[in-house]
């Protein structure tokens, strides 16, 4: 092998490794967005839990037992992750192969 | 009349709002992270964002003609209801090959634009009346602000910073409509005449 062809497949697989480390992080950032988002929720019930008013549902009207913001929170990010992180994860890993 | 004692409070619709925005900032995240390429290689993801924003826009017809204290107020949400299912729309149309001009992302940056001056016209106090009031300007100097970020969009496409900020947008928006509430204090502030302050 020429030393011309050998440089030119370091500098291939250099690129693709560099390419590899990127999708990687951003795989790493997709899957870490719900359960950002869930324990934003969750640390938020524990700041102002009477803002969760099923934890104290006596003599609370249909709308205050059915809006409850930070489980809300929770829901999206569970949801994403599931929904929304994981096939675009897949599609990621596919663009790269 | 009967409706005043079944229809949730107006903080709660701003924190079913707020959840809305907030599904719209992690899809704009999301889309800006992994890149368009691989954000549209399923078909159904494209037409998550659009028509989440058209969806909010047709949901805010009902707090329209519910919400009615005032006018002002009624003009607001109506006009936040027309832009949001016009921005909403057009990106749809967008996605679906029958738009094909980048320039209609203006629509998004014309959006955040009435709805910013919306919140602010709308809000009759002035920032330290109460927590509300303080939300409405802050509200809507964001979007005013981040107008921005769309209109960047509609000439650069590409660029990283300007669908970072626009993501960024929804999330702060959302936290601001989840901390309204109808009668609370603002960093100290709470006027004598905005009712019986709460947590």
């Amino acid at each position: 092998m020429s030393a011309d062809i050998a440089h030119e497949l370091h500098g291939e697989r250099e690129k693709e490794r560099v390419a590899a480390a990127a999708t990687s992080a951003r795989v790493r950032i997709v899957l870490a967005i719900g359960p950002a988002t869930a324990a934003a929720g969750v640390v938020w019930a524990f700041i102002q839990p009477w803002r969760l008013t099923l934890l104290n549902p006596h003599g609370q009207g249909f709308w205050w037992l059915f809006v409850e913001p930070p489980l809300y929170i929770v829901l999206v990010g569970v949801l994403f992750r599931v929904l929304i992180a994981r096939p675009l994860v897949q599609d990621m890993e596919d663009a790269g192969r | 009349m009967i409706l005043a004692g079944i229809e949730p409070k107006a903080e709660m619709v701003h924190w079913m709002f707020a959840t809305g925005i907030l599904v719209l900032g992690l899809l704009f995240l999301a889309e800006t992270i992994v890149g368009p390429e691989v954000w549209a290689r399923r078909p159904w993801r494209r037409y998550l964002w659009p028509g989440t924003m058209f969806l909010l826009g047709l949901l805010l017809w009902p707090v329209m003609a519910l919400y009615t204290n005032s006018m002002i107020h009624m003009v607001a949400h109506g006009s936040w209801a027309q832009v949001l299912m016009v921005s909403g729309g057009a990106e749809l149309g967008v996605v679906r090959g029958k738009l094909h001009s980048q320039y209609w992302r203006l629509t998004s940056a014309g959006a955040l634009l009435v709805s910013g001056t919306a919140f602010l016209v709308h809000e009759q106090n002035g920032w330290f009346f109460a927590r509300a009031a303080f939300l409405h300007h802050a509200l809507g100097w964001t979007l005013i602000v981040a107008a921005i970020f769309p209109l960047v969009q509609a000439i650069r496409p590409r660029s990283i910073v300007a669908a970072s900020g626009f993501a960024m947008t929804f999330f702060v928006v959302a936290v601001l409509l989840y901390c309204d509430r109808d009668s609370a204090a603002i960093l100290g502030h709470f006027s004598q005449f905005a009712g019986v302050p709460h947590r």
